[in-house]
């Protein structure tokens, strides 16, 4: 096969002494991920007030195209986010220090340097922190379907089906593109692409300057992402207060990243040597002895999800050793879609999908019908295949299905 | 035709077309918005300026595309219309200036993604005399 781009859904681990790292290997949405929640309640206790539920997420968090967060930051509290990531959220009352303990790289990532990062960047991330987005962001509150690993579950936090989980997908907004662009154009004049069948390619030494101030920029962009998540992850324990009334038992499972560049140790021909490993579309699956997973998980592995499409089930997944032989510990990030979203939205209606939806008892809220037409089961892959390759290849094995109760997207 | 939507699987794919540049970049940045929303609809209420460069016409068409994306998320700004738009420099270093016309988004229904980046993916500018287009894929 010829190499003429990153797929969405790739690994490039890179040698970080003589190698690359590239934008493009990364993905525009840096750090787009998925956070789950696990909950006490059981889907009897909360279907009755699901509607409400959603209404409350739909107006405490906000989703859509051009619509701004609760709060715009002032740029020097920016670039302390920028530099802090879910610390900074936390410090300033958004959630519980436990969600950090249970999140990648306990959602701060200290190589971030705000100050490698553009004007532009700064002015799109600005009023956009502790917003959804549109696409395929979405929150989703879920129940478990079945279990196939109990006692990896119960170290997870799940306990049985019926359970209530609550999970957010969303990444950096408008200012991990905006780094992305930046770099590309800056590593673009540096280095040339003519060399290159796809610019996006484009690429810089990892231990240049250039590669290293857009690692570190990318870092920053990391901790954009993980501040947003913790600040709607506290809206999402608001909504549930306000509405039922009480957060209690809403625990972290997880906080996972699928657009990344990390520096990892991995062995290759036998020999131990420090990577850059660029996942887009993919998620880190790492097994029970990696030093990096979380203390709680040690032992254990670390939780892998893998959200469904709207109306699909999403899967709980447990990383593995194999996975760190065979693929970088990697594993799949989605469904991956099919269909094209305007082949999406002149395929279904918006109305009628909903109402479908609501006929298999699962209510979705969104800024626009469009917007779920365009994100329409059918215009996704089945979401058991994939799980069912990775479970089966070993890249991360199958822990629990989750089904949607209920689906605010952006 | 102003311009064409192109099959894609992920992303949104686009021609634009007109007699000069400046005409398919101008139907381009509509373009960009209509995946959005529906342009004519969008009154012109405020005016903005934009400023870009490029070392050749592609990236003169990325940036320039750039700009719409910066101030729709960091001003809520949707296009309704390009009212002046000139292109000048040679081959090494292009310069566009553009005066367009628009509104405060959170005004309008949106009809689809929010389109997050422009990208150099299958990106084409035919610069024909009295026949020119260029093609865009824009992440969303």
């Amino acid at each position: 096969m010829a190499f003429d781009g990153f797929p969405i859904g790739g690994v490039a681990a890179i040698d970080t002494e003589d190698g690359i790292i590239s934008p493009g290997g990364i993905g525009y949405d840096i750090n787009c991920g998925v956070r789950l929640l696990r909950t006490d309640w059981t889907a009897d206790e909360i279907v009755p007030k699901l509607k409400e539920l959603l209404n409350e997420l739909f107006n405490q968090i906000p989703s859509g195209v051009g619509r701004g967060g609760q709060t715009k930051l002032s740029k020097d509290e920016m670039l302390e986010m920028l530099a802090k990531g879910s610390k900074w959220a936390l410090e300033r009352g958004y959630g519980a220090k436990a969600d950090l303990d249970a999140t990648e790289e306990c959602g701060w990532l200290k190589q971030a340097e705000p100050n490698f990062v553009s004007d532009s960047a700064i002015a799109r991330g600005r009023p956009q922190l502790g917003t959804l987005g549109a696409g395929n962001h979405f929150l989703e509150i879920q129940k478990v379907e079945e279990i196939y690993d109990e006692k990896t579950a119960a170290a997870f936090g799940i306990e049985k089906p019926g359970q209530v989980t609550v999970m957010v997908h969303c990444g950096s907004r408008g200012f991990g593109h905006q780094v992305a662009s930046d770099y590309i154009k800056q590593m673009e004049n540096k280095y040339g692409f003519s060399h290159l069948p796809d610019r996006e390619l484009v690429n810089a030494p990892f231990n240049s300057e250039l590669g290293q101030r857009y690692f570190r920029a990318m870092c920053a962009g990391m901790n954009y992402a993980f501040a947003n998540r913790q600040m709607i992850v506290h809206w999402m324990r608001a909504s549930f207060k306000k509405v039922i009334g009480t957060d209690y038992g809403m625990r972290q499972v997880y906080d996972v990243c699928h657009n990344i560049a990390k520096v990892e140790k991995h062995k290759v021909g036998g020999e131990t040597k420090e990577l850059c490993v660029h996942r887009k579309g993919a998620t880190r699956s790492f097994g029970m002895e990696r030093e990096e997973v979380n203390d709680m998980y040690k032992g254990v592995g670390q939780p892998v999800f893998i959200p469904g499409s709207m109306s699909t089930a999403s899967y709980i997944l447990v990383g593995t050793k194999e996975a760190e032989e065979k693929s970088f510990g990697s594993t799949a990030h989605g469904a991956g879609r099919e269909m094209s979203r305007k082949e999406a939205i002149m395929s279904f209606r918006g109305e009628k999908v909903a109402a479908e939806m609501e006929k298999r008892n699962i209510l979705v809220k969104a800024a626009s019908w469009k917007g779920i037409a365009e994100e329409a089961a059918p215009a996704y892959k089945d979401i058991n295949e994939v799980v069912k390759v990775s479970n089966d290849v070993g890249l991360g094995k199958a822990v629990a299905r989750l089904a949607p109760l209920g689906v605010v997207k952006g | 035709m102003k311009y064409k939507y192109l099959p894609h699987t992920a992303d949104a794919k686009f021609r634009a077309f007109g007699e000069s540049l400046e005409e398919a970049f101008s139907n381009a940045a509509l373009a960009v918005f209509n995946v959005m929303v529906d342009t004519n609809n969008v009154k012109g209420q405020v005016t903005k300026k934009i400023d870009a460069e490029g070392t050749d016409l592609q990236s003169l068409l990325y940036n320039f595309l750039e700009k719409f994306l910066i101030l729709l998320d960091a001003e809520n700004f949707f296009l309704a219309e390009v009212k002046k738009i000139k292109i000048s420099g040679k081959e090494g270093s292009y310069k566009i200036a553009a005066e367009v016309l628009g509104d405060d988004a959170a005004k309008y229904e949106t009809i689809g993604p929010q389109v997050k980046a422009i990208t150099y993916n299958d990106m084409v500018v035919d610069n024909e005399k009295g026949n020119c287009f260029v093609q865009v894929v824009v992440d969303i």
